[in-house]
């Protein structure tokens, strides 16, 4: 695994904020997620074939988030899959994200174009070089997220659909299927777990319950907030309790959170729509 | 290429500076501005006029995010009750081609205002508030942001369903902890800011809270950089069993209407 950065993006991780995972088949590497430039997939390319023998058997993109994406053009694009929904959202959503990229990173984008994986994968078990890899599409997080399952191991590729030790991102969540994603990832039976970002969790749902606690904080208090009459603005201020404030990049999430997920809550909470007379 | 580009880079600074020397208003009362805007002094005549006394005191509270996460909608809460008797609170953002989103006069209202802002480029936010003597104080912070706040369309635009919200509006009243009240109203608007092609300059203009009986406790001005489907609150006194009535118009003549009762008590929440 190539470990991101648990921070936000900046010119200083020059992006790179999302695990890169690479496991070794006797037909080449295989590698989950891109990383966020042209440059930034050119060296996981460079790390994986040195890693594995020489050349890429496959690459998957969980999900159409920049961090985890915009390197697809550093690699053969036959070799780029995902499942059919997941390219169904890459294709309307992943050009939006390049003037933001560009005016936050600089230098570090030169020569990425948002690129489209070339292979469509479906559901169930792809057998690369002899090694069984399982693949679920959920969602949540955001409109489709496909995790990936290395069966030799018991190692559950996660996507964003789970963050460790860090505060999970939510611009395009859905908190009622993320929930329901979660559920299903407990089932699986899988023995440790590559998040999104954060480290490796060596256990089967530390991890899991970690992200499921954040996003049941985060639901219960914004709530609780509109109920109460509070702003956007002071709830960004909200005190977050232990251990979620020990969560890297808590108060920075919090603040995003608010502005994704507040305006929605404290509507239903203001009172029936008036008109004058 | 790079002394180049130094060169002419230091050549439209110096341009700029003298353009805003000659051109910028001499004002006064206006202190040195700690945030160093580009155009601090220009602003400050246009919205106060050239004769105001102004200084600079953080007890003027301003609170916004870390991050800008949707320059169409940027949280802004100000709060002016440590200071003595404030009577008209201005949400200022310089280099908004609109940059006044909010300008709020308080005949019985506590001066606190939260609300959401369009952003249309980096730029310094600032509260000013106008005490009973006349005077100003300010207090502002450079805040970052992704251009085209005020430029990109509007989200029921681009859901084609704007129209259908005019008129519509939501209240409510709340008593906080310490025993204030606190008053919250969202009204459905497109807030458009002109700069969007083939869309006129079209938003809430002018916005007023009132006791039952009709008294003013609070009354906005509105430019189109306040955000979409606006959300204000506001602080008017008032109590227990009292009626609250909000009041707005948009520069097309729409009228809103609300009512929201003023609860008996604080609400009690769960684990606070």
């Amino acid at each position: 695994m190539i470990r991101g950065a648990d921070s936000r993006m900046n010119r200083a991780n020059a992006g790179a904020i999302a695990n890169i995972g690479i496991l070794g088949t006797s037909a080449g590497a295989v590698v989950i997620d891109a990383g966020t430039s042209l440059g930034q997939g050119r060296a996981i390319r460079a790390a994986a074939e040195r890693l594995a023998g020489g050349r890429i058997a496959r690459v998957y993109v969980t999900h159409l988030h920049p961090d985890h994406s915009y390197g697809i053009a550093a690699f053969d694009p036959a070799v780029v899959a995902t499942t059919a929904p997941v390219l169904v959202s890459l294709r309307s959503g992943l050009a939006a994200y390049a003037d933001g990229l560009y005016r936050l990173l600089g230098a570090a984008m030169t020569g990425t174009e948002p690129t489209l994986p070339g292979t469509v994968v479906a559901d169930g078990v792809e057998d690369i070089g002899g090694r069984r890899l399982r693949l679920l599409t959920l969602a949540g997080h955001s409109a489709v997220d496909l995790v990936v399952l290395d069966e030799v191991t018991g190692t559950l590729f996660a996507g964003d659909l789970v963050f460790h030790g860090r505060a999970p991102a939510t611009p395009d969540a859905q908190l009622d299927r993320w929930r329901a994603a979660l559920d299903r990832l407990l089932t699986l039976g899988h023995r440790r777990v590559v998040p999104g970002h954060g480290p490796v969790d060596p256990t089967p749902d530390t991890a899991i319950r970690q992200t499921r606690a954040w996003l049941d904080w985060l639901e219960r208090t914004f709530h609780e907030a509109a109920a109460r009459g509070l702003s956007l603005a002071e709830v960004g201020e909200l005190p977050i309790p232990e251990p979620l404030a020990t969560l890297a990049e808590a108060r920075y999430e919090l603040q995003r959170s608010a502005v994704h997920l507040y305006p929605g809550v404290e509507q239903r909470a203001l009172g029936p729509v008036q008109r004058a007379p | 290429m790079a002394r180049i580009a130094h060169l002419l880079r230091q050549f439209r600074l110096a341009f700029l500076a003298s353009c805003l020397a000659a051109g910028a208003p001499v004002m006064a009362g206006a202190p040195a501005d700690p945030l160093a805007s580009p155009i601090w002094a220009h602003r400050l005549a246009e919205v106060l006029g050239p004769s105001a006394d102004v200084r600079v005191d953080p007890r003027l509270k301003l609170l916004v995010p870390v991050v800008t996460e949707d320059q169409r909608s940027f949280p802004v809460l100000v709060d002016g009750r440590a200071l003595a008797a404030v009577q008209r609170l201005i949400v200022l953002v310089d280099l908004n081609p609109l940059p006044v989103p909010l300008d709020l006069d308080l005949p019985d209202a506590e001066p606190f205002v939260a609300l959401r802002i369009r952003l249309d480029q980096r730029t310094p936010v600032r509260a000013l508030a106008q005490l009973a003597d006349g005077t100003w104080v300010a207090h502002g912070v450079w805040v970052d942001a992704a251009g085209g706040g005020c430029s990109l369309p509007p989200v029921s635009r681009a859901r084609a369903d704007w129209a259908q919200g005019l008129g519509q509006a939501q209240a409510r009243a709340f008593v906080d902890s310490d025993g204030g009240v606190r008053l919250r109203a969202r009204l459905r608007h497109p807030m458009d800011t002109g700069f969007v092609a083939d869309a006129p300059l079209y938003h809430l203009d002018r916005l007023d809270v009132r006791d039952a009986q009709g008294r003013p406790l609070a009354r906005a001005r509105i430019q189109a950089s306040l955000a979409e489907d606006p959300v204000l609150t506001l602080k008017p006194r008032a109590r227990p069993g009292d009626t609250l009535v909000v009041e707005a118009v948009d520069t097309g003549g729409i009228r809103y209407a609300a009512k929201a009762a003023v609860p008996a008590v604080a609400l009690q929440t769960a684990g606070r």
